[in-house]
């Protein structure tokens, strides 16, 4: 044939021509956006220091006293002040950093995995096993996410564990609802049906066509969820839903605080700023994330 | 339109029967036994196994369900475990003066929002664009529980211009158009519509951006015509997504209520709902969440069925 024939005329490939990976670019792209990068930073920031609580924070954050209780900030010994039990704020906030850390992306994490899942399985088979996994999400949709997650752990009752269940359960629907519609569009592209000629199993198709072009777009949705669950799991904290006392959490310090906010208000509302200032890097480093991927959602 | 209308309320019935489902499943996901919170660890087992069989706690499971939808079909949401009343009794109380916020909070959240996104759309990249991306972010990122906390602190406590609880002085349950009922409802309202005001600005923002960019815009410029017509198509075709953001925003109002309400000491579902976790009354708690649940896939479909009358295509599929 005349492909064959003509193929050895063919010039050698210089080797440095190659064009970089889609990883580079978006590396590059994230490098260049200096509100994502200070986000970034930030959220590093941030994460340190929750991880390395027990070498940065100056003072037990358990300890109470009495004759200390809801100092100032600026008091000697206690830059931030302390609380209404006179724990020192500036400990309670670092350790406080882990809980809600934890309670706000350990629910994004698992609903990625399971919503991730059951979306990429309905949208690939498509037919009954579609109608039965995504009219079930429906119904998880019929509640707004704040009372479905109260309903659950309220009905489970307050913990860490429970609390985490619940906020699970909340992201599973959206998460298997966007991978769905990703999946759906790809299984509908001609590279599918060529593989699919070619004579490639179901398996293989998911694994080497599927996968590499539905993750991305998952991946970049979920990490815009984890602002709203870190806002949620505190939330469900200050309703005394979440972590229990005397466990530092940002949301659960805020409750307990509530009532110092005659005495000392910019002690109480110390760890709210901390939700607030965590919650704003999540969503702008998810927006340049987004940019820098070229996901469109 | 009526087929869509109808094929709509088809369409819920499953949904609603779903919500009913996962309502019931809420006692049996509970620790321990449903009757711990009727009787006490050390009641005599013969009134226990009384108790069981009037509750109807012996039977097998779907006929349990069965019987919780008859009742509740019936309107009967049980009776409360801490205070005996019948949960439908205070939950309409309650709903009312969730509604009087959800309200207030909408009127604030989505004028303000729709109009600031509408600017910013229609002049993008511009001193209002920038300042709506901004509030924006602000809106979607802030924990309103805080932001109800710090604007006590500063117009209740430290200007003293509002109060910081309740609905009314002395601790009134019930609402009224007086000075003071209003008085009670501006800080409330004012952080129940930051998350909403953020999100219909981001969204109207993005509408108008996008229809302003299709031809038909062009077009229409082309031809002449001036801003105030241009306008006018514009919002034809951006009221269909904005009103289901609407919609559905007024749904997470109502249905995210429990945090501000909880902040402001507000007599509404958000009070019934901690006053159920907090007792574990569980049938307090069910009948709350089936309601508000229920209020929103009604929601749902209203905002459907306007999107239809506002769109012609959306009938179709």
């Amino acid at each position: 044939m005349e492909a064959t024939a003509a193929k050895p005329s063919f010039p050698a490939k210089p080797k440095a021509a190659r064009s970089p990976g889609y990883w580079t670019m978006v590396g590059r792209r994230l490098r260049r956006d200096p509100v994502t990068m200070a986000c970034l930073a930030l959220l590093l920031a941030i994460v340190l220091s929750a991880v390395f609580a027990d070498l940065l924070a100056p003072a037990d954050p358990y300890k109470t006293s009495m004759i200390r209780r809801l100092k100032p900030i600026g008091t000697p010994n206690h830059p931030l002040g302390t609380d209404e039990l006179g724990r020192d704020m500036l400990s309670r906030l670092l350790y406080g950093g882990r809980m809600s850390l934890v309670m706000g992306i350990t629910p994004v994490l698992n609903a990625l995995a399971i919503g991730g899942l059951l979306g990429i399985v309905a949208g690939f088979f498509g037919g009954r096993l579609n109608m039965a996994i995504m009219r079930t999400m429906d119904v998880l949709y019929a509640f707004p996410s704040v009372l479905l997650a109260v309903a659950i752990s309220g009905a489970l009752g307050s913990g860490l564990t429970n609390a985490i269940v619940a906020l699970t359960i909340v992201f599973i629907p959206p998460l298997a609802r966007i991978a769905e519609t990703v999946t759906t569009q790809v299984r509908g592209l001609d590279f599918v049906d060529a593989a699919r000629a070619s004579g490639a199993g179901s398996l293989t198709i998911i694994r080497v066509h599927l996968l590499p072009n539905v993750l991305g777009p998952i991946f970049v949705y979920a990490s815009s969820l984890i602002s709203v669950s870190i806002i949620l799991a505190s939330g469900l904290s200050f309703l005394g839903l979440g972590v229990e006392p005397p466990q530092a959490e940002w949301g659960l310090m805020l409750n307990t605080l509530r009532q110092a906010i005659y005495v000392q208000p910019w002690v109480a509302v110390l760890p709210g700023a901390l939700i607030f200032l965590t919650s704003i890097c999540c969503n702008l480093a998810s927006d340049g994330l987004r940019t820098a991927m070229e996901v469109k959602l | 339109m009526f087929t869509y209308i109808l094929r709509r309320i088809l369409y819920i019935v499953p949904i609603a029967l779903g919500v009913t489902l996962l309502v019931f499943g809420l006692v049996h996901i509970a620790p321990g036994d449903p009757l711990n919170a009727v009787v006490g660890p050390d009641a005599p087992a013969e009134v226990v196994e009384q108790l069981r069989r009037a509750y109807g706690f012996d039977q097998p499971l779907p006929i349990q369900y069965l019987i919780y939808l008859g009742h509740v079909l019936t309107g009967d949401l049980g009776q409360s475990v801490a205070t005996g009343r019948p949960v439908a009794a205070d939950l309409g109380r309650a709903l009312a003066n969730t509604l009087v916020l959800s309200i207030g909070a909408a009127l604030v959240g989505f004028t303000s929002g729709t109009l600031l996104g509408a600017l910013a759309g229609w002049h993008r990249g511009g001193l209002v664009d920038r300042f709506a991306t901004i509030l924006t972010l602000i809106g979607v990122s802030v924990p309103h529980y805080w932001l109800g906390m710090v604007l006590v602190i500063v117009l209740s406590v430290e200007l003293n211009l509002l109060p910081a609880m309740g609905m009314a002085p002395g601790g009134a349950a019930g609402w009224g158009f007086t000075g003071e009922h209003l008085a009670h409802a501006v800080l409330p309202v004012i952080t129940m519509s930051v998350i909403p005001m953020g999100i219909v600005a981001r969204s109207v923002r993005a509408t108008v951006a996008d229809v302003l960019h299709q031809e038909f815009v062009q077009a229409l410029r082309a031809k002449g015509l001036g801003r105030g017509p241009v306008l006018r198509h514009v919002v034809r075709n951006v009221a269909p997504t904005v009103v289901s953001v609407l919609g559905l925003q007024f749904g997470y109002l109502l249905g995210g209520s429990i945090l501000i309400e909880t902040v402001f000491s507000w007599p509404g579902t958000g009070f019934l709902l901690n006053e159920a976790i907090f007792k574990r009354d569980i049938p307090l708690l069910q009948g709350t969440i089936l309601m508000l649940g229920l209020f929103f896939v009604l929601l749902n479909l209203l905002v459907d069925i306007a999107q239809a009358a506002l769109d012609p295509r959306m009938r179709r599929s």
